[in-house]
């Protein structure tokens, strides 16, 4: 159990706070964020943040290809031979990724359409490989649940916080609803591409102050 | 639209990199050095040509006068698997410099959401077969642009004295950001 290890598991506390399955979804929110932390997974993070809807049908999209693909290959890994696994979880995903596609063209046509190409890229998406090869394939369904809702949190959260800033200071709005009145101009160099990695870097900036504070 | 127009805008204007951030994770981790972001920038473009015209010749000849094109990203992302494979075998085989120049960075590229990208915005643009290899290879000369340039200026950032907590990624970004709006700058001039 490489994942958990140094991780101590505190005595007082609810039941649940207590638990090994707490552990591994604090350590995917937080230790193990996939965008501030392991920086992967960026190119959706960057290119669907300028808007808050975009940002949280995306993380909820990558949430659930997360959460089905950790359960699928933790609940047959006995199954996948060992040399062709990369393969297996190739299909896997797609396979996913085709499903979600689909529900979000029927039932969102929009966003749909606002996404493009992103959401069949999460096939690629590094974050979904590597928490299959780095976690589901060793470890329990259960562990494998708790691991996969937390990085996918940890990707949503860090998602909707980059799209709050570049929404509010880029448009003035959030999800939609004015926030700023429309007589201050807005920082439009937010919501241009540019913008996404000033706010990325300002934003590894403040969570790493962050961490080192936590660690001293 | 105009095919110059096409590879100017693919290469500058919509850099693929810069202002579709396709890409990103080698750009981020492997771009502290010029040379090797010159191997896999050409590794990439060569890849991208080939990937994106296979694409589109199964899209057009196959999937579409099958109704199959619920199957598109299943195909697309088996066909870049196999045919960076078979360009693997083949450069091996026949071209020994080639491959040592480039080959290391070819397993790397399969799951390069650049390459991907590329398939899928030729398949929502509706391109025609010229288009699709002249975005291809621009997208590609385009990526390789933006990681060389990245490159470069990373190697001055040694001499630099950046925050502490401004590390490499951080650091990186913020330059990525600079260099991306010097890219867009161009807009006027042609866009897709």
């Amino acid at each position: 159990m490489a994942e958990t290890r140094g991780l101590k598991v505190p005595k007082k506390g609810y039941r649940l706070f207590r638990s090994k399955d707490w552990n591994v979804f604090i350590e995917g929110l937080w230790h193990n964020n996939p965008i501030f932390g392991m920086v992967l997974g960026l190119c959706s993070a960057l290119a669907v943040t300028n808007l808050m809807l975009n940002a949280l049908v995306m993380s909820l999209s990558v949430t659930v290809v997360l959460l089905v693909n950790s359960i699928i290959i933790s609940s047959i890994k006995h199954l996948i031979p060992d040399r062709v696994r990369m393969i297996a979880y190739m299909f896997i995903i797609s396979s996913l990724v085709i499903a979600v596609d689909l529900v979000l063209k029927v039932f969102l046509p929009d966003i749909s359409r606002a996404l493009g190409p992103y959401v069949a890229l999460i096939i690629t998406n590094c974050i979904i490989m590597g928490r299959a090869e780095s976690f589901a394939i060793n470890n329990s369904v259960k562990l494998a649940i708790s691991d996969a809702l937390g990085v996918g949190m940890g990707y949503g959260l860090s998602l909707m916080m980059l799209a709050f800033f570049r929404e509010l200071a880029g448009f003035g709005t959030l999800f939609g609803f004015r926030v700023i009145p429309e007589t201050v101009t807005p920082a439009a160099l937010l919501s241009i591409p540019p913008g996404a990695f000033f706010a990325l870097g300002t934003y590894i900036l403040v969570i790493t102050t962050i961490r080192k504070r936590g660690a001293k | 639209m105009n095919l110059l127009l096409l590879l100017f805008a693919s290469i500058v204007t919509s850099n693929i990199a810069l202002t579709y951030f396709l890409g990103m994770c080698p750009f981020v981790t492997i771009s502290k050095n010029v040379k090797v972001a010159f191997g896999m920038g050409m590794a990439v473009t060569f890849v991208m040509t080939m990937t994106a015209t296979a694409n589109y010749l199964i899209n057009h000849y196959v999937l579409i006068p099958f109704g199959l094109q619920y199957l598109q990203f299943l195909v697309f992302i088996v066909t870049i698997a196999a045919l960076v494979q078979v360009i693997e075998i083949f450069l091996d085989r026949y071209s020994p410099t080639l491959y040592a120049a480039f080959g290391i960075f070819l397993p790397l590229i399969t799951v390069n959401c650049a390459i991907l990208g590329v398939s899928l915005f030729v398949m929502l643009r509706v391109y025609n077969f010229w288009q699709t290899v002249v975005f291809g290879f621009g997208s590609g000369v385009g990526w390789m642009l933006a990681i060389i340039a990245i490159g470069g200026l990373r190697k001055k950032l040694i001499f630099c004295d950046p925050p502490e907590n401004f590390t490499a990624p951080g650091i990186t970004a913020i330059l990525a950001g600079i260099m991306a709006l010097a890219f867009i700058g161009f807009t006027g001039m042609a866009s897709l």
